[in-house]
């Protein structure tokens, strides 16, 4: 019986590290410089960052080297290793009307105080392949560089704008929400449900930006009842303080690059004495991701809905449990383990369970 | 805080990898899932460099009340030498340093998933489980919120209707593995997808069983000397999987859970012991008359 109950784990798991290698270096190419991930893979750093929820472009542009450009399994090494970091401070409260914008729209407005800036966006180029990035030189790349002037722009813009969904703030007609005092920490205690507001902004903040867009488009495609207008996207850079002892005043400790959403929704549901007001949508999400932020400013809204028969996107506990990438992933993932045990045990009862059918058919054949 | 002396210098990393308060939370959350049988309790759980899923709730059990005395033995489908075994043991080793070993009476800590181990455990160990799931309400309830108020209660209605209905429809539970059972006439628990076999092993037994479950957050116990009682009828009474007239090709055993292997060669349907370091005594204590026999 050549059989052996001890399978070779130890010997298989190792030749699969090395095989992984392998492949990822088997084409001979020049290896990659995280530095160029960096930089130029950076949306793929900024989404890896937000669903890691680690600010370390570095660190996750390695990861994203390490994963051969899995965009999740570099969001799990990241995660894995913030759990290891203890949490020494917690920021002041971010004001984002101080944001250094470098993007700024308003789809609710055609004009705006400040203005619209349009930034780097690829909203209006056509997704044609762009063959000359074949044969990109460096000398180009400088020229261009020197040529582009944006030295220039500070001159021209004013350092900070003033918020959009503040016009409507100033008019009444938005429904303003009280400040939460206490600020829940995902990390450190599992959610309970219904969430307070800060568990299920961290929550969302974290999660994965395809799973959230599916949920945020069918809650606008109808499942759900939503409509939603673009207040104000930005994204920019928000300095970040923390209050020191031993000073007196706040600590500035570095800027982050962020995503900010405002989405304008539906009338709120309050008391029917309450004057009818639009509510809003908050999403906020770490680097250049505007479709993050934008579904999480719709998802934000539609877990508030006060619908009685709630559609998915409206049911918080559904959303919030669903949207984290490294759990699902994990989780869709696990069922390559071995589960013989368990089939077999499943295999016992449907045996059963046909042995009885046919037991039951035999006395019915025969009382026939 | 983290403690700078007890890093360990070749990994950068704690021992038993979690810091100590993280350790200390997972610690004083057993503490509480000891405290009331069967109760699910929620714990932070941070990830690991282990995926969600494949044994983190297990992991964290283990890496926070692991100690260097301690003796490890990690199994997957009852076997020691599976893929995942092997890998946890590795993440556990190399963070720790303890001694590891196959005989399960050797152990002081065994973590497992989907299997009690065929030999009885004694009051010094301790079996922790590895949980994809914890709620056994989630049959008859997705949410997690309702799911917590019938807990509450006490209010096991619909898990009863849904075994009654069961029965009517397929003559038979469907419930293979992972069967709802009620820990000291109290809390319902999923005892975690181990087979009906080993649900026994869990009522008044001499060791302390902790599970785990580390992408749902939540920890639960079945503290030693407790009742555990698998939901069953007067008419429709629990039974455990069928092994008649099965003997393993290995070591010849006939009252241990199998697995079944299809033989490529002659077609043939085998059993063999899941337990792989039970099969491998039975073996060598098989051999051993053979050879005193001569």
């Amino acid at each position: 019986m050549g059989y052996v109950a001890v399978s070779g784990g130890t010997e298989a798991i190792l030749n699969a590290e090395k095989l992984v290698d392998y492949f990822r270096l088997k084409g001979k190419s020049e290896p990659l410089v995280v530095e160029q991930i960096r930089d130029q893979m950076r949306l793929a750093v900024d989404k890896v960052m937000g669903e890691g929820s680690l600010y370390a472009p570095n660190i996750a542009a390695l990861a994203i080297k390490q994963a051969e450009g899995d965009n999740l399994e570099a969001a799990f090494i990241l995660r894995a290793y913030r759990a290891t970091q203890p949490r020494r401070y917690v920021s002041l409260a971010v004001d984002t009307a101080k944001m250094q914008v470098i993007r700024r729209i308003s789809g609710a407005f055609q004009d705006i105080p400040g203005g619209q800036i349009i930034g780097p966006t690829r909203d209006y180029t056509q997704r044609l392949v762009d063959f000359s990035l074949l044969a990109e030189k460096r000398e180009e790349m400088e020229k261009f560089l020197c040529n582009i002037g944006i030295q220039t722009i500070p001159e021209q813009l004013p350092d900070t704008f003033p918020k959009v969904v503040d016009l409507l703030r100033q008019e009444g007609l938005l429904v303003v929400l009280e400040p939460s005092q206490e600020v829940y920490d995902i990390t450190r205690q599992a959610m309970s449900f219904p969430s307070c507001r800060s568990a299920k902004l961290q929550s969302l903040c974290r999660g994965e930006t395809g799973a959230m867009m599916a949920l945020a488009y069918s809650s606008v495609r109808g499942f759900g009842d939503i409509h939603p207008c673009l207040g104000e996207l930005r994204v920019g850079y928000v300095p970040l303080y923390i209050n020191h002892p031993g000073c007196k005043k706040p600590v500035y400790i570095g800027r982050v690059l962020v995503t900010e959403a405002e989405i304008i929704a539906q009338y709120g549901e309050g008391d029917k004495k309450s004057k009818p007001q639009l509510t809003l949508g908050y999403g906020l999400c770490f680097g250049h991701n505007e479709l993050k932020a934008m579904s999480m400013g719709i998802l934000d809204r539609s877990t508030r809905s006060k619908a009685p028969v709630k559609a998915p996107a409206e049911d918080e506990e559904f959303v919030l449990y669903h949207i984290d990438g490294i759990e699902a992933a994990g989780f869709v993932n696990h069922f390559k383990l071995p589960h013989y045990v368990t089939f077999q045990s499943t295999l016992d009862r449907l045996r059963r369970s046909q042995a009885l059918k046919e037991e039951s058919a035999d006395v019915k054949h025969q009382a026939d | 805080m983290l403690n700078i002396r007890q890093i360990n210098k070749h990994t950068g990393y704690n021992f038993a990898f979690l810091d100590e308060n993280t350790k200390r939370e997972i610690r004083r959350k057993t503490l509480k899932a000891v405290a009331i049988p069967g109760y699910q309790v929620p714990f932070a759980s941070p990830e690991l460099p282990i995926a969600r899923g494949w044994g983190t709730g297990g992991l964290q059990v283990t890496m926070s009340i692991i100690g260097k005395d301690d003796i490890l033995k990690v199994i997957d489908q009852g076997c020691d030498g599976g893929v995942n075994a092997v890998n946890i043991r590795n993440l556990l080793t190399k963070t720790t340093g303890v001694r590891t070993t196959f005989d399960t009476q050797a152990a002081t800590i065994i973590q497992t998933r989907h299997r009690v181990p065929e030999e009885p455990l004694r009051e010094d160990q301790i079996l922790v489980l590895q949980v994809p799931i914890p709620e056994p309400l989630r049959y008859v309830e997705a949410s997690t919120g309702k799911a917590q108020e019938m807990h509450a209660e006490m209010d096991y209605s619909r898990m009863w209707v849904f075994l009654y209905e069961n029965i009517v429809k397929w003559g038979e539970i469907t419930i293979g593995s992972r069967y709802p059972s009620l820990v000291n006439g109290r809390y319902l628990i999923d005892p975690s997808p181990i087979p009906r076999w080993d649900v026994p092993k869990l009522n008044m037994a001499d060791t302390l069983f902790l599970f785990g479950a580390g992408r749902e957050k939540r920890i639960y116990a079945v503290p030693p000397h407790t009742r555990v009682e698998p939901m069953e009828f007067e008419d429709h009474r629990f039974r455990v999987e069928d092994f008649t007239g099965r003997a393993c090709v290995r070591c010849g055993s006939t009252d241990t859970y199998m697995n079944e292997i299809h033989d490529g060669s002659s077609g043939n349907k085998l059993y063999v012991c899941s337990d792989s370091s039970y099969c491998d005594k039975v073996r060598s204590r098989r051999e051993d008359d053979l050879d005193g026999g001569k």
